[in-house]
């Protein structure tokens, strides 16, 4: 184990993040000379997508399936390329100096980067409906999470309720691992047809478009599918029932467990806080980075790479993360051989077909992104939808303003949860789209780190003097 | 055609607002102008600290005036600004720098203030009981507290706008000069006139200036403040240090605010701000030593707000010594929240009647010429 005290001061490039743009970006950057530190928060590499890849308890690789499996290759490549791997490393700060916040076992050092990769991924965009703070209610992400790292199946009764391909692929995984599910609840709006069947032929030509249709039949062989367009989870203390509607016809589900999807979306906190320009993706209904095609950022030297630069999947992140790195070896050590650029783009063109028609089908309905009344906006400081639009016909204009009203977002998930939903609030209440709205200007830590990880920081030079004074 | 008023201001910080409401208030119009949104920068994001304590003679007599409005600050804007009232606490860390307290304290009794209040270790341990054992005493000034900067900025704000003030938003001014009888204000989104113009443009005021020919050494500054997670309520007093930098307090949510005047590096031009961790980890040992109940807590945000500071750490505040009619109101040092509400009240007097009776001398422009 890599221990805060063994960090160089600097490196050429730091990388943030050690799923699939995070592995395939070190591996490359380290075989072509240039001093690299990988970054990653998780006990192993991996990310979401192939979490716990190097350690999981789920040893029948049908369950899991085969492109799981693909991180093996990755995760091994990376650790036999030079490139420092540093797992249980949380990186809480990054600046447009390409200073970099770290702390690795409690304790916290600052350290100078060249360039840096940030390959931080995707999150699970909020899903407020009523009642999504009880006990018994969670992300399917988190599910998948359990799965993956602990080989735990969902207990007791199940109902998966969301869109998006992830929601069907955790189906089918938890079904395989022997998971029960009762019910899938299908969110997806009828109407995102008319946008997607557009774009049906390219989806038809790349490689999601069987894997999709195979897992589809899959859970519906298993699992009765009904479409819902409102959704509240019931209980007292915990969730107890599910209601839900499809048009004018209400029906309740008693369940222990909910588990809640509609799509992942960039996790922008690193970049944001450094500075790094951001822009209202419509189509993707997500603030995504402003990057140049090497996935360069506004800030000299920073690149985002993988989903955190516009959900791609994970075999784009993979190519995303190639081109990141050739980027850099170029900047800090011309000489390098490199692989062949031309190569790598048109497999990650290939990869990246058939997206549009993921992201249309997959838009998930205003009800389920602009919550009403006194469903919870953001659940650190508990505030509702109601209280956010209020504030918003009042006169507030943006989620920096409202942050002060209502201290949305000012939790210690530095809104995460809440950022999208607050902004697009914001833009349905005064009649403006959310690019004009913006976006949380987020604060370092993006991570809180403890007062005793701060002042473990090592002692400047400068503080020394001027306590010897 | 330029748009025209009694007053323009320039700047939308709490300054700028309350000049405005000031104005308002006798019946004066004025337009402020700001170049991103009223509360974006200082004003907006610091500490909230609402202090009278450990203040330079020069403004001690603003600083009072202020503290009177700010007792009954609902009154003036229709909001309570967050405004809680515990003291702050000077702490002491070694009997050498009480001895040096005391010296202060006595001298201002000598000139008439009584704010500061000298205390020995017992009461210190009553008002702060979280501190240190080795402190051995230090110095209260009990009508002191804290309040919420944004919300403040903004009530101001609002006040100024229901009691017939503009304001303008978004717009960046780009030039100053004599037009008549009048002063032009050219900005990025067309001209304004006024015969009265008021530079309340903090971290860029020194700009201002310098179209009427008065350059000011004026530094850009960040200082930064750092927050905690909910705690359970500890301390009451806002707490100060002078030999080491450190402001502390506990917020009625649970949250602790750590300042002090650590510095971030501005970028005035952009709005950014890049936070110096080596120096927040300098407060976060100093927090250590000092509060052995903040050993568990957690950070979760770091920040810094553009500001103006002059090389003699106090304010300008009075008239132009070069351009009749304009009025200098900024560089308030890293201290100027608390001092809001009263210099705006006396920059509307001035503007208004030429004169003001609250003492400003010392906080001239002049002294940088």
């Amino acid at each position: 184990m890599t221990a805060a005290s063994d960090l160089a001061s600097s490196y050429d490039l730091v990388i943030v993040g050690g799923g699939p743009a995070g592995l395939a970006a070190a591996a490359l950057a380290a075989r072509a000379g240039v001093s690299t530190v990988l970054f990653d928060e998780n006990p192993g590499v991996g990310g979401q997508i192939y979490r716990a890849i190097t350690s999981t308890p789920v040893k029948d690789r049908a369950i899991l399936g085969e492109d799981y499996w693909d991180g093996a290759a990755l995760a091994a490549d990376a650790k036999a390329s030079g490139a420092l791997i540093v797992n249980g490393a949380t990186v809480w700060s990054l600046d447009r100096e390409k200073i970099v916040g770290v702390s690795v076992g409690g304790k916290a050092r600052m350290i100078a980067a060249k360039r840096v990769i940030i390959a931080t991924g995707s999150q699970e965009r909020p899903f407020p409906i009523p009642g999504w703070t009880l006990p018994g209610v969670m992300t399917a992400g988190g599910a998948q999470t359990a799965l993956k790292a602990q080989g735990l199946v969902t207990q007791g009764r199940t109902v998966m309720a969301g869109s998006g391909p992830l929601l069907w692929l955790l189906a089918a995984q938890t079904l395989r691992a022997g998971g029960k599910i009762d019910a899938i609840l299908d969110t997806t709006p009828r109407r995102n047809w008319a946008m997607a069947m557009f774009h049906l032929p390219d989806f038809m030509l790349s490689p999601y478009f069987a894997k999709g249709l195979s897992l589809l039949r899959e859970v519906r062989a298993k699992v009765p599918v009904h479409r819902a367009d409102t959704i509240e989870a019931v209980g007292k203390d915990k969730l107890t029932e599910v209601v839900f509607a499809n048009g004018s016809v209400e029906r309740r589900l008693p369940a222990d467990l909910l588990l809640l999807h509609q799509g992942v979306v960039p996790n922008v906190n690193l970049a944001n806080a450094a500075g790094v320009a951001h822009t209202w993706n419509d189509r993707q209904l997500c603030f995504v980075p402003v990057l140049d095609a090497d996935f360069g950022s506004s800030v000299p030297g920073i690149a985002v790479a993988g989903d955190g630069a516009g959900i791609a999947g994970g075999t784009a992140a993979a190519e995303r993360g190639r081109i990141a790195a050739i980027a850099a070896v170029r900047a800090l050590r011309p000489e390098a051989t490199l692989p062949d650029t031309q190569a790598i783009r048109q497999k990650l063109q290939r990869e990246e077909m058939g997206r549009a028609f993921l992201d249309w089908l997959n838009r998930p309905a205003d009800a389920f992104r602009r919550p009403e009344g006194e469903t919870l906006a953001c659940r650190c400081e508990e505030v509702t939808a109601k209280q956010v639009r209020d504030t918003a016909r009042m006169g507030c204009e943006g989620p920096n303003q409202m942050k002060a009203f209502l201290r949305c977002g000012m939790g210690p998930c530095q809104g995460r949860l809440c950022g999208l939903t607050v902004t697009e609030l914001i833009a349905a209440e005064r009649g403006t789209s959310p690019e004009q709205v913006g976006y949380y200007r987020l604060r370092p830590p993006v991570k809180p780190i403890t007062l005793a990880e701060l002042a473990s920081l090592p002692i400047s030079e400068a503080e020394r003097k001027a306590v010897e004074r | 055609m330029a748009r025209t008023a009694d007053v323009v201001i320039i700047g939308g910080g709490l300054h700028g607002c309350s000049t405005a409401l000031h104005l308002a208030l006798r019946g004066l119009k004025p337009i402020l102008i700001e170049k991103d949104y009223a509360g974006r920068h200082a004003s907006g994001v610091n500490a909230g600290g609402v202090r009278q304590l450990a203040r330079d003679l020069a403004e001690i007599p603003l600083s009072i005036a202020s503290m009177d409005i700010w007792e009954r600050i609902e009154e003036l804007v229709g909001d309570n600004c967050g405004f809680e009232s515990h003291g702050t606490v000077l702490v002491a860390e070694s009997d050498e720098e009480l001895a040096g307290f005391k010296a202060r304290v006595d001298d201002l009794r000598l000139k008439g203030f009584t704010h500061e209040e000298m205390i020995d270790r017992a009461e210190l341990k009553r008002l702060v009981p979280a501190v240190s054992d080795y402190c051995p005493g230090g110095v209260v000034s009990r009508r002191d507290g804290a309040a919420d900067p944004f919300i403040t900025t903004q009530a101001f704000r609002r006040r100024a706008v229901e009691l017939g003030a503009e304001i303008v938003e978004g717009v960046t001014v780009t030039g100053l000069a004599r037009s008549g009888a009048n002063w032009r204000v050219e900005t990025s989104d067309g001209a304004f006139e006024a015969p009265k113009v008021v530079n309340a443009a903090g971290a860029w005021a020194d700009r201002i200036a310098a179209m009427l020919g008065e350059p000011v050494p004026l530094k850009v500054v960040a200082p930064m403040l750092m927050v905690t997670s909910r705690l359970p309520p500890f301390i009451q007093p806002v707490v100060i240090l002078r030999g080491r930098k450190l402001s502390f307090k506990q917020r009625d949510n649970g949250t602790v605010v750590i300042g002090g005047g650590h510095l971030a590096t501005p970028h005035r031009d952009s709005n950014e701000t890049v936070i110096d961790w080596e120096k927040l980890a300098i407060s976060a040992r100093t927090v250590w030593e000092l509060f052995p109940a903040m050993h568990e807590a957690t950070i979760v945000r770091a920040w810094a707000g553009i500001e103006a500071y002059m090389p003699d750490g106090i304010p300008v505040v009075g008239r132009s010594s070069t351009s009749g009619g304009v009025f200098h109101q900024f560089g308030f040092s890293t201290h100027g929240f608390q001092l809001g509400p009263a210099t705006g009240a006396v920059m509307a007097e001035l503007v208004a009647t030429g004169s003001t009776n609250t003492p400003i001398d010392g906080l001239q422009i002049e002294r940088f010429r």
